[in-house]
């Protein structure tokens, strides 16, 4: 079976997802930096009608980067990752090949129809689970082909042990698909009641029980979509560029079950102080607090991974993408954490530090990850050297700063939108009404917004630095073991 | 079965259940970091299916041991 030196990885579908991630980040955070324009400066609601309004663009930033970016680069990094970890070639089982392209077909054709039933209006109206349930049939096909892609490439594998980051993915392909079936259990009103449109549907769960399950899915979309696919990336990713084994590959295993024990858990800090019972939000808080060990046996993991090697960080700018967004990833795990405990989340639950912490941890963590992910995987699928070293490091400084903008710039805000609605007067009144905290806060939205332009530009560059390696870079003889050759 | 009966029966089903699999969690500990010192099994060579990843690079433990071993040998 070894005798394999005709046979070589086939990165087809790799592609194609490497693709759909660059155009699906392009709208999604495209869209993001319009809204948040809209946020600072509200007349831009008027272009375009109903459709260019904040209300209808929302859900298409936050699912188009979840679920078209971010999912997309998790099927990129997986159709390369898999193969060269289990060291099986796609190209060893048509079969397998096939539920690859279909599932890759099958997904846009489901994004469209997603992108464009929520442009019309058309939602469930959960956070994150806007779509009707025609959409999320298709979804869930979308994912069994995955599943099937998945096992069965584990199931023609040469390596006997999983590598870590191929547990990740099985947890992701599990987690996402749990947490999407419960949660989108919904009754079609039409073929129930006669009422509504056919693709119309109410979810199954009610009031306080509906919160749950909804933050229990919310949060954990961020558990499986957001961080365990994003540490299958960086296990590999790291080691893989530096040269460097992981520090210690048993703590990778101990945080791998801490992580999927604690996460499920903690959803419930969404609904601090809301009408779901007081156990589930204290034990939420608990298990919020928790889940920093885990999170940062991880990370610490990943940057041990550079001792001795830290002078790579200053030449390679794919080391500097992976350590900040390692880096970044602590960050956030610290913070959310520190959102969750009752007394803080007391001022913090509404306020713009919310958008913050989930920014530093998308952009910083999800975005850099994704994004140096692909400029590794470039050289070694389309067989040419990365066009530009200098335009990877202006891309990274230029979107670090931008990170930086929005992360600071929304702590300011949240805090002092805090502040605000809590101060009153000596006779217990509210010291001030809601437009005196839009006035204040209106320089940091701005300032937001700006920081979420600059990271758009760097997506835009690192696009035309991929579309560049792959169509006119100079070609490589050989592939390179390590580091990644860039001009 | 009352109301009452149920809600002791669920938090005592979920500290049983915190309990033992904190208990589990740690005996996995133990185990990871036993079976690496006692030489039974080295966790540590397994990163390096990340750094040697090429479809002819010696595999780190083989599917098939026979058949890998005679496949090294013919490469």
């Amino acid at each position: 079976m070894q005798s394999s030196n005709a046979i070589n990885y086939d990165y087809t579908v790799a592609k194609y997802f490497t693709v759909s991630a660059i155009v699906l980040g392009i709208v999604g955070m495209s869209v993001g930096v319009i809204i948040a324009f809209q946020l600072a400066f509200p007349e831009l609601n008027n272009f375009f009608g109903e459709y260019g309004t904040f209300g209808r663009l929302r859900p298409i930033h936050t699912d188009g980067v979840a679920f078209g970016f971010t999912v997309s680069g998790i099927m990129a990094t997986w159709y390369y990752i898999g193969q060269r970890v289990l060291k099986v070639s796609m190209a060893e089982s048509k079969f397998l090949m096939f539920i690859g392209k279909l599932q890759f077909w099958l997904y846009i054709i489901v994004v469209a129809v997603a992108v464009v039933s929520l442009l019309m209006g058309e939602t469930s109206s959960k956070e994150y689970a806007e779509f009707e349930w025609p959409v999320d049939i298709g979804i869930v096909i979308v994912w069994v082909l995955w599943g099937v892609s998945i096992f069965g490439l584990i199931g023609i594998r040469r390596e006997k042990v999983l590598y870590i980051s191929v547990w990740y993915y099985i947890a992701t392909f599990l987690g996402v698909a749990m947490l999407y079936v419960f949660n989108n259990m919904e009754v079609p009103t039409y073929f129930v009641s006669g009422m509504g449109d056919w693709f119309h549907s109410v979810s199954m769960y009610a009031g306080s029980n509906d919160a749950m399950v909804q933050w229990w899915y919310g949060h954990n979309a961020v558990a499986f979509v957001f961080t365990v696919p994003i540490i299958a990336m960086i296990y590999y990713f790291l080691p893989k560029e530096s040269g460097q084994p992981i520090f210690s590959y048993k703590l990778s295993l101990l945080s791998f079950w801490g992580l999927m024990f604690v996460y499920l858990w903690a959803g419930g800090h969404h609904l601090l102080y809301s009408t779901v019972p007081d156990w589930v939000q204290t034990m939420a808080s608990i298990f919020s607090i928790i889940l920093i060990l885990p999170s940062w046996g991880s990370a610490i993991n990943i940057l041990l991974t550079m001792k001795g090697e830290w002078g790579q960080l200053k030449d390679n700018p794919l080391i500097k993408f992976y350590v900040l967004a390692s880096t970044f990833y602590m960050l956030s795990t610290l913070e959310g954490p520190i959102q969750a405990i009752k007394s803080v989340n007391a001022l913090a639950h509404f306020t713009d530090w919310i958008p913050g912490h989930v920014h530093d941890g998308t952009l910083g963590w999800v975005g850099f990850m994704i994004i140096g992910g692909i400029f590794h995987m470039a050289p070694r699928m389309f067989k040419r050297e990365i066009f530009s070293k200098k335009l990877v490091e202006a891309q990274f400084w230029l979107q670090t700063t931008g990170i930086v903008m929005y992360f600071t710039s929304m702590w300011i805000a949240g805090i002092t939108q805090g502040m605000m609605w809590r101060a009153t007067d000596q006779y217990g009144n509210l010291a001030y009404s809601f437009i005196d905290t839009v006035e204040v806060l209106h320089p940091y939205w701005t300032l937001r917004a700006v920081g979420g332009s600059f990271y758009l530009i760097g997506v835009f560059m690192w696009a035309y630095n991929i579309y560049k390696t792959a169509t006119s870079s100079k070609a490589i003889e050989k592939e390179p073991q390590y580091a990644s050759p860039m001009a | 079965m009352d109301m009452e009966f149920i809600r002791n029966l669920q938090g005592w089903g979920y500290v049983s259940m915190i309990f033992f699999l904190t208990i589990g969690f740690y005996i996995y500990i133990y185990y990871l970091y036993k079976s690496q010192k006692g030489g039974k099994k080295d966790y540590e060579k397994y990163s390096d299916m990340a750094l040697n990843d090429d479809i002819d690079d010696t595999l780190v433990e083989g599917k098939h041991p026979q058949e890998n071993k005679k496949d090294n040998e013919e490469r």
